[in-house]
């Protein structure tokens, strides 16, 4: 309607510059978001366990013989805790009230079976409810319980051929590794959320939209000044934490190109800011945005392959979590930052992203037009 | 009457704010049963002296006596409060917005402890006094000014005060509405003649009617005396002129003469046009069929009651809001909303300036003339012109929060104006501005208005600046009563002044108020049970403004039940159905049986197969691929050889968690092969070995293992959201001065924000857990009581948490956002549902240990899984217990009873 098009690229500027401005001068904001790419990443990272770490395990020696001492003495750290040897009550309290996960039980007369060629069970208990620990422990016991029996046998059962794993791009399964970009992705979108609805949600308690709405200015370039100015803040601060914090302080390596990931988050950005002002035209006060936000969050965080592997979610989880930005963003940031990927392999995940923000764009602008029309009661 | 102690002493007072000495050196007496009246420019300290013998505000420095002992002292304060009232500054601040106007008078009743007697018989007569009885049921927040200030001053009377303080009670307040005030407090006095009223006030004219009146002015007291006595001292008539007089000198010099003028020539043309303008909310019509022209370079004056549709109308004249019926147009174009070219012919101040409070001034000016497109290389020169005609040029790089009201809306004005527009809108631009500060502000209008040839729309409660619009409309209930100008229609009314005329006019459409009589002293109830009573009483209003915001009890219920479905199947720490594929460069027939082994288990999900090393690489980036087998050439011949072939087995280890259990099923499918093999063909006898038994969950079913879990998850984020902003938002909207000034004790008022929430938390536990064992068959196979008392503990100390925050941040934003950082990291990577928190290491076992989540997942797994009861529990249980206490103490020493 007779705007040339440089006099509203200079509003979104212009509007932008001052959401700059206002964040500049909100100190507990500043802090907060300090706070979430420096001590919130490095503090989850270097509290993970290295691979399976200090599993507690109890031993019920029932035997007391030569074997099963080289049994017990065969769990150590940083795998295992030193096992607790105790009595089967003991042993069942202990899995009872989550001190022990593993709990294992070597019969009476087992070194005397196990010299006769009999086969000879150990049982090994194990505190199923702790998923994560309890399988992959359980074959770390069997392997070693085997190794010893092996040994002790002296018989070279080897298998005919060999296995030999090879794990690529993490060698050595560096749990910190995974941990601290995944939670620079969860806080990437965080961050965008929470900074672009609150925005919007000061700017209308404060009555400073009614403002906007009488200047020579669009709907759209209001949103868009919000969209870019905040995604900015989030894109510096994640770079300045991939560099700084897990490349420099941590030490931790990052395969891919870090441009191309930044080009993805900005990306990303687009569609996260969008669910932002969203959310903020949809909640009519503070403590529904609040309520909103861990509403929305806590599936993006948790169900987006960045928690746990997507294939073992059910098909319905699956399919629905294709539509969120957050699902694309970790497969390209896994892709890039842990496997080194180029463009060439992730530029489906660019186009996914891509449009899945445009979408949430043209709906948050529709949303926030008819908002500002309801606002003005 | 001298016969009465002294209701306040203040001797030296002193309060300075960073670089702003608020009060300087403030000697003052308040004689008992005296109405005594605090007037001056804006800023000068009024407000904080008020805050200060209400013992809302805590004093730095001087000496305070108020009924008869120090308010320094926390014991006379605690013993003195039930005796004053306080009505803080802003229409309805201490009110409750979504209450209605008997549950407002009801909270205080309760909170100073009255029994269910007392509280209708006092709030029934009340209300009959006010006339506000017919809208008892009516949310506060849809009560127009003058009747919020009305049931505030109720609300400050329920208990009967020795010591009643009004902050500009009247301020945005309508001639009428004002004058009905006044009386009513003059009947209230004549009933108790032994209390003793402060008020501050910026209607010169209602301070006529003051015992007496101080002045004050750059925090120090200028003047004492009765009205007359200030009149007869300045040698002046009006209290407005003694106002002014009592300046000191360099003060007033800024008082110019103001050039009224007539409109310009030439002002034929109709800058402002309505016809039949109407506008409906549902079934209220706001503004009923408005007509009115207003010519170019016009002043025109809109006067009203409040809520009469004077804003509403404002904001279809600007575009803001669409018209139900009738049409709008300015320079005989209708207005529309997306008409951008039209809005730059307009300036627009809405009610209560909106201003960047985070932009210098400057920065605000600058702004607005750069979204107002107004060329860059003008800008500088045209921020400067604007600094010297208002007056900003010595605070320009000073942030407008930090100036008196005076000069913060002359900077409002100045923004308007920055890019020239032809009409200014201008909606109450001058309420609660002091008057020197009104007329600085209507020289400029005028200026503009006489030279510029500006038109001027402006909306006001002060009859005296209607007086001098060239014209004014009258508006009651969304219609137009009368226009003309000012002295005309005073004359048609047969009143002297144009506020007379206002009073006549509306008087004879609003019906009159009866004056009751005061109720009964009011009966308290044992001291003993007060306190409780308090503590209920915050408990019930929270309770009352959650169930007027049913979303949020919805978002609340409804929303975690939505996240425990998609979470409880979403969330899985299996791994199966692993793609997988095979680099076969043997193609042989023992090659080919081994890889049928993974082809045939359940856990992996087999994809094309590979030809080389790159198309490898290629798949694994791109995470097609969790691990590829590789045969080397010649498998088969080694192998029938005894040379012990190699097969490697490439694992994504993107994910490490994930790459353990994969490296562990590919050794487990391995070894099953050739044990298998050897049984087969009888080799070897059967080894000894471990037997795996999964306990507690032998099909290792994922759902049984995540529900429980998922269930203090979802305890922890929504309770604690909840809470997060119960103390920030009273603090941000003002009511939390009610909390200052009454005698609810800081626990008493933390417990009482708490109570609901925990409530709604434990209807949330009893739906998750209802959801746990129905919809997803989870077996409960504990004691359900244990389960509960673990819940009972643990949403105190979540909630618990939420108020911390909401105690220790100043703004609603930064509280939300601390609560996400404070819940979500700790709860999901340290809290056990991971990674067990024995296995963590660093300060993340420390924090996994302190916080809540593990315990109560530890209770909740146990319960759910491992049939524990009560007492199996005990380890779990005692660092509950303690949590929640220590937070709720916590708040309560965060928490401060004075504000600063």
């Amino acid at each position: 309607m007779g705007i040339r098009p440089r006099g509203s690229l200079a509003n979104v500027l212009h509007l932008g510059v001052k959401e700059f401005r206002s964040l500049a001068r909100d100190r507990v904001m500043l802090v907060l978001i300090v706070w979430t790419f420096t001590a919130a990443i490095i503090l989850p990272a270097r509290g993970q366990p290295e691979t399976l770490s200090r599993a507690p395990l109890a031993v019920v020696d029932e035997d007391r013989s030569e074997l099963s001492a080289r049994i017990v003495a065969a769990f150590y750290p940083p795998h295992f805790t030193p096992p607790g040897v105790v009595d089967v009550v003991a042993a069942d309290r202990g899995l009872d009230d989550g001190r022990y996960t593993f709990a294992l039980d070597i019969p009476p007369g087992f070194e005397r079976d196990v010299r006769a060629g009999r086969a000879a069970a150990i049982q090994l208990n194990v505190d199923a409810t702790k998923q994560s620990q309890a399988f992959v422990g359980a074959g770390y016991v069997q392997r070693i319980v085997a190794d010893e029996l092996a040994a002790f046998e002296r018989a070279g059962g080897a298998a005919p051929a060999e296995l030999v794993s090879r794990i690529r791009f993490n060698p050595t399964l560096d749990h910190g590794r995974f941990v601290a970009v995944m939670e620079i992705v969860n806080n990437i979108t965080m961050l965008a959320i929470v900074l672009t609805g609150a925005a919007l949600i000061r700017e209308r308690e404060h009555g400073t939209i009614e403002h906007l709405l009488v200047m020579p200015l669009r709907p759209s370039e209001i949103m868009l000044a919000k969209v870019w100015s905040m995604g900015l803040v989030v894109l510096l601060a994640a770079a300045f934490s991939l560099q700084f914090t897990v490349k420099g302080l941590m030490a931790i390596p990052l395969a891919g190109s870090l441009g191309l990931f930044l080009a993805g988050t900005a990306l990303h950005l687009f569609a996260a800011t969008a669910i932002g002002v969203f959310l903020g035209t949809v909640a009519r006060s503070m403590p529904q945005f609040g309520l909103l936000l861990m509403l929305v969050l806590l599936p993006l965080e948790m169900l987006s392959g960045g928690t746990t592997p997507r294939e073992s979610m059910p098909l319905a989880v699956r399919t629905l979590m294709e539509l969120a930005p957050t699902t694309h963003f970790v497969m390209l940031a896994q892709a890039i930052l842990y496997r080194g990927a180029g463009l060439a392999t992730v530029w489906p995940q660019f186009l996914a992203v891509a449009a899945i923000g445009s979408a949430f764009f043209a709906a948050a602008l529709l949303r926030f037009r008819r908002a500002l029309g309801e606002w003005q009661r | 009457m001298n016969a009465l102690p002294p209701a306040a002493r203040l001797s030296g007072v002193t309060q300075r704010y960073g670089t702003v000495q608020a009060l300087d050196r403030v000697d003052l007496e308040l004689r008992g049963g005296e109405l005594l009246g605090l007037i001056g420019p804006d800023g000068v300290g009024k407000s904080t002296l008020l805050g200060l013998v209400a013992g809302a505000t805590r004093l730095q420095q001087g000496r305070l006596d108020v009924l008869g002992g120090d308010l320094r002292s926390a014991r006379h304060r605690r013993r003195v409060c039930p005796r004053i009232a306080y009505m803080p500054q802003g229409l309805g601040r201490n009110l409750y917005a979504t209450l209605s106007v008997f549950e407002n008078l009801d909270f205080f009743g309760r909170l100073f402890g009255h029994d269910r007697a007392t509280r209708e018989a006092r709030s029934a007569a009340l209300l009959q006094a006010t006339g506000l009885a017919a809208f008892a049921d009516r949310p506060v927040g849809q009560l127009s000014g003058g009747m919020k200030q009305k049931l505030g001053l109720c609300c400050a009377l329920i208990h009967d005060p020795d010591l009643l303080i009004l902050d500009e009670p009247t301020t945005g307040v309508d001639p009428l509405s004002r004058r009905q005030f006044w009386e009513l407090l003059a009947g209230i006095r004549a009933q108790r003649p032994a209390m003793s009223v402060l008020v501050a006030t910026a209607y010169m004219n209602e301070a006529e009617r003051f015992d007496r009146l101080v002045a004050l002015d750059a925090g120090r007291v200028l003047a004492s005396g009765t009205p007359a006595e200030l009149r007869s001292r300045c040698g002046v008539d009006t209290l407005e002129a003694a106002f002014v007089a009592l300046l000191p000198a360099a003060r007033r010099r800024e008082n110019r003469r103001i050039e009224t003028g007539a409109p310009i020539d030439g002002a034929a043309e109709i800058a402002i046009e309505a016809r039949g303008l109407s506008r409906r909310f549902g079934d209220f019509t706001a503004v009923d069929g408005i007509d009115l022209q207003v010519r170019r370079g016009e002043i025109f004056g809109f006067i009203g009651s409040n809520g009469c549709g004077k804003t509403t109308t404002m904001k279809m004249l600007t575009g803001l809001l669409p018209a139900s019926s009738g049409s709008a147009r300015l320079f005989g174009r209708p207005v529309t909303a997306g008409d951008l070219a039209a809005r730059r012919r307009v300036g627009y101040m809405s009610q209560g300036f909106s201003l960047y409070g985070e932009l210098s001034v400057r920065q605000n000016l600058a702004l607005h003339a750069r979204l107002f497109h107004v060329p860059a290389e003008e800008i500088p020169a045209r921020v400067a012109a604007m600094a010297q005609r208002f007056d900003l040029a010595d605070v320009l790089d000073a942030l407008p929060v930090a100036l008196p009201l005076g000069l913060r809306q002359r900077l409002s004005l100045a923004v308007a104006l920055i890019h020239r527009p032809d009409i200014l809108i201008l909606d109450e631009p001058t309420s609660g501005v002091d008057p020197l500060a009104r007329d600085l502000f209507w020289a400029a209008m005028f200026e503009v208005s006489r030279r510029d040839g500006v038109t001027i729309f402006v909306s006001t409660h002060y009859m005296n600046e209607a007086e001098r619009c060239d014209r004014v409309a009258l508006m009651h209930a969304g219609r137009v009563l009368a226009s003309g100008a000012p002295a005309a229609l005073a004359r048609a009314s047969g009143a002297a002044s144009l506020e007379e005329a206002f009073i006549a006019r509306l008087g004879a459409v609003v019906p009159e108020i009866a004056q009751g009589t005061l109720p009964v002293a009011a009966r308290t109830r044992r001291p003993r049970t007060v306190g409780l009573l308090r503590l209920l009483s915050y408990a019930r209003r929270e309770a009352l403004e959650l169930s007027r915001d049913p979303v949020r009890s919805l978002m609340a219920l409804g929303g975690s039940a939505l996240l425990m479905i998609v979470m409880g199947f979403g969330l899985s720490m299996d791994v199966d159905d692993l793609p997988y594929a095979v680099l076969d460069r043997d193609q042989s027939v023992a090659s080919r049986d081994y890889l049928a082994g993974f082809a045939g288990s359940p856990y992996f999900r087999q994809q094309p197969p590979l030809q080389d090393h790159a198309e490898l690489d290629a798949r694994m980036a791109r995470g097609e691929l969790g691990v590829a087998l590789e045969i080397p050439e010649g498998y088969g011949r080694d192998l029938e050889a005894g040379r012990r072939p190699a097969i490697a087995a490439w694992v994504d280890g993107a994910m490490p968690q994930r790459a353990e259990t994969i490296e562990a099923y590919v050794e487990g499918l391995h070894a099953q092969y050739w044990s298998a093999l050897a049984a087969e063909r009888g080799l070897r006898a059967a080894a000894s070995r471990v037997e795996p038994r999964f306990r507690y969950n032998p099909q290792l079913r994922s759902l049984n293992a995540m529900v429980p879990a998922v269930i203090p998850l979802l305890l922890t984020f929504i309770p604690a959201m909840l809470t997060a902003l119960g103390v920030v938002r009273e603090k941000e909207l003002g009511s939390i001065a009610n909390f200052y000034v009454t005698p609810v004790s800081r626990l008493e008022f933390v417990l009482g924000k708490q109570l609901p929430y925990v409530a709604l938390g434990m209807l949330n536990f009893l739906l998750l857990t209802a959801m746990a064992v129905t919809l997803f068959a989870v077996p409960l196979k504990g004691s359900l009581l244990a389960l509960g008392v673990g819940a009972l503990l643990y949403v105190i100390a979540t909630t618990g948490l939420g108020l911390l925050m909401s105690t220790f941040m100043r703004s609603q934003v930064a509280a939300i956002f601390s609560v996400s950082v404070a819940t979500m990291l700790p709860a999901i990577q340290f809290g056990g549902l991971i990674n067990p928190v024995s296995s963590l290491e660093g300060a993340a076992a420390l924090i996994g240990r302190v916080y809540p989540t593990s315990h109560f997942l530890t209770i909740s797994r146990g319960v759910f899984a491992k049939s524990l009861q009560l007492g199996d529990l005990w380890s779990s249980l005692w660092p509950l217990l303690l949590t929640g206490p220590a937070l709720i103490a916590l708040c309560t020493l965060l928490l401060r009873k004075q504000g600063s």
